[in-house]
């Protein structure tokens, strides 16, 4: 277990680079998503509103 | 189509030198950038002459992209393109003028100017002739590529930056073999390679911008 | 094309296909870094710093693979005007960007305790550097345009145009690494890959994919709704015109 870790002594770099690794595309995902989400339900808020009015109308 | 272009060369000489200072401009920056390496790196003859034909070629490309930003601007606000379209011109043809109006205003002055910065930087003369054979086969690469970028970019705010950042990572093929052509080993290959590079962005490059030029008149 | 061009279709496969491309990544991000990181073997020279290799190169791969993903979508768009193709072009362009730079730090912690510096100037690692410029100058000039139809037409020209050169970059690039520092016979990896070693990189290849496909799907959902925002919003601008 102590071996995993460690790796072999260059433990800063491997885990490092598996760290940004993950930062760079948890973060992209993340942040994609996020954008996702935001954008669609307000589009699919304005199009409920739009019906509505249409409705009205 | 060539007589077309022809004049249009024509007109855009007659321009520039209207302009009168303007073209310096390139010149003057040339010199300056390439004279800041001394301070930079300093003065040791020895560190110089090794990478004078690199230093004079960065700045050759740094003083190409300068005038780039108002290669297609003026004509693109005052409606001159709509009339040269209108008048029977290719934007093909316009394109093919601007890039040949661009090296003989710009980068060929700065080839002229190329001996005198070799023997400020201590390159020896036999490299000279290398260095002047390299930039005249690899400017027109950087006026075809510089011209794509300013008719993808007219009309855009301050895109004299954005020119040089779409500019210069498709300028360092041509960069690697120009300065290659000095190299006593290498030189043969860089120079066919540059001939390559330069004869590709030459058969790309009108067709590109002429493109960029259609979707900036839409 | 208008019966393709329809964006509501493909929000429909988007939505539907989403769930899967993401959990067949997180299977294979699974997979791929037990293997990586603990069911394979050291390197006889590198030792346990071989084992960033299983996320280094696969980003190269998908680095270059979102900008095929870019050129082939804006020969599409030049081609045949797909909306769509657009709308893919601008959602990889982050992707692809984020793969590089994981490649090139990634690589430069691989390259620190194997080649002694932080930075190598070796012909792989300055092309993919240089691919990291050409993306950000592709990403520049999308945002340098109100105008979204303008955008994309002069977006879809750089990209042809740099895929053109992409492979000219990548010839000199090499032909000035081997001008400026003899043959090294040292490559990554060895100059044939171990099987043992091969399994880890292919699995963590396939999750980068995933997490591609994954990835695009939802910023190019992001983008058409920003779209229908934008077109909402002038119809409203429009309207209000109209009643004065």
């Amino acid at each position: 277990m102590n071996e995993f870790f460690s790796m072999g002594g260059y433990a800063a770099y491997v885990w490092t680079a598996y760290a940004v690794t993950a930062i760079g595309l948890a973060g992209l995902g993340l942040a994609s998503w996020r954008r996702m989400r935001a954008l669609e339900s307000r589009a699919d808020r304005l199009r409920a509103v739009r019906r509505s009015e249409r409705g009205q109308a | 189509m060539s007589g077309g272009v022809f004049t249009l060369v024509g007109r855009e000489l007659a321009l520039v030198w209207a302009e009168r200072g303007g073209g310096a401009i390139a010149l003057i920056f040339f010199v300056i950038v390439g004279s800041l390496f001394p301070f930079a790196v300093g003065p040791e003859p020895q560190v110089l002459l090794r990478i004078a034909p690199g230093i004079i070629w960065v700045s050759a490309l740094l003083a190409c992209l300068l005038s780039l930003e108002r290669l297609f601007q003026p004509d693109a606000e005052d409606g001159t393109l709509e009339q040269l379209v209108v008048s029977g011109q290719s934007l093909e043809s316009v394109a093919v003028a601007k890039m040949i109006a661009h090296w003989l205003t710009t980068a060929l002055p700065l080839v002229i100017l190329t001996p005198i910065m070799a023997a400020m930087l201590n390159a020896p003369v036999e490299v000279w002739g290398t260095l002047l054979l390299g930039l005249l086969l690899g400017t027109p690469a950087l006026s075809a590529i510089g011209s794509v970028a300013a008719a993808l970019t007219v009309g855009v705010r301050r895109g004299g930056v954005l020119i040089s950042l779409l500019v210069l990572p498709l300028a360092v093929p041509t960069l690697i073999f120009g300065v290659g052509v000095s190299d006593p080993l290498a030189g043969a290959s860089a120079l066919k390679w540059l001939a390559a590079t330069t004869l590709l962005a030459l058969a790309v490059s009108p067709f590109a911008a002429a493109a960029g030029l259609r979707a900036a008149m839409e | 094309m208008h019966r393709f061009a329809n964006p509501a279709r493909f929000l429909r496969i988007a939505r539907a296909v989403q769930p899967w491309t993401a959990a067949a990544m997180a299977v294979a991000f699974a997979v791929g870094l037990y293997y990586a990181l603990v069911a394979s073997p050291i390197d006889y020279l590198q030792r346990d710093t071989v084992r960033i290799m299983y996320v280094h190169v696969p980003a190269a791969w998908m680095a270059l693979g979102a900008y095929s993903t870019i050129a082939i979508a804006s020969l599409v768009s030049i081609v045949w005007r797909h909306p769509l193709a657009d709308v893919c072009a601008r959602a990889a362009a982050p992707i692809g960007a984020v793969f590089t730079a994981i490649c090139l730090i990634t690589g430069s912690f691989w390259g620190k305790p194997t080649w002694g510096t932080w930075w190598q100037w070796d012909a792989r690692m300055t092309s993919v550097l240089v691919l990291l410029f050409v993306y950000l100058g592709y990403m520049a000039l999308w945002s340098a345009f109100d105008d979204r139809q303008r955008a994309a037409r002069a977006a879809s020209i750089l990209a042809l145009v740099g895929a053109i050169n992409l492979p000219i970059i990548k010839f000199s690039v090499d032909w000035w690494n081997t001008l400026h520092q003899p043959a090294s016979v040292f490559r990554r990896g060895g100059p044939t890959i171990h099987p043992d070693m091969l399994v880890p990189l292919l699995v963590m290849a396939l999750a980068y994919l995933l997490f591609f496909v994954t990835t695009l799907l939802m910023r190019m959902r992001a983008e058409l709704a920003a779209q229908r925002l934008e077109v909402a919003a002038e119809r409203r601008a429009l309207a209000l015109e109209g009643a004065e």
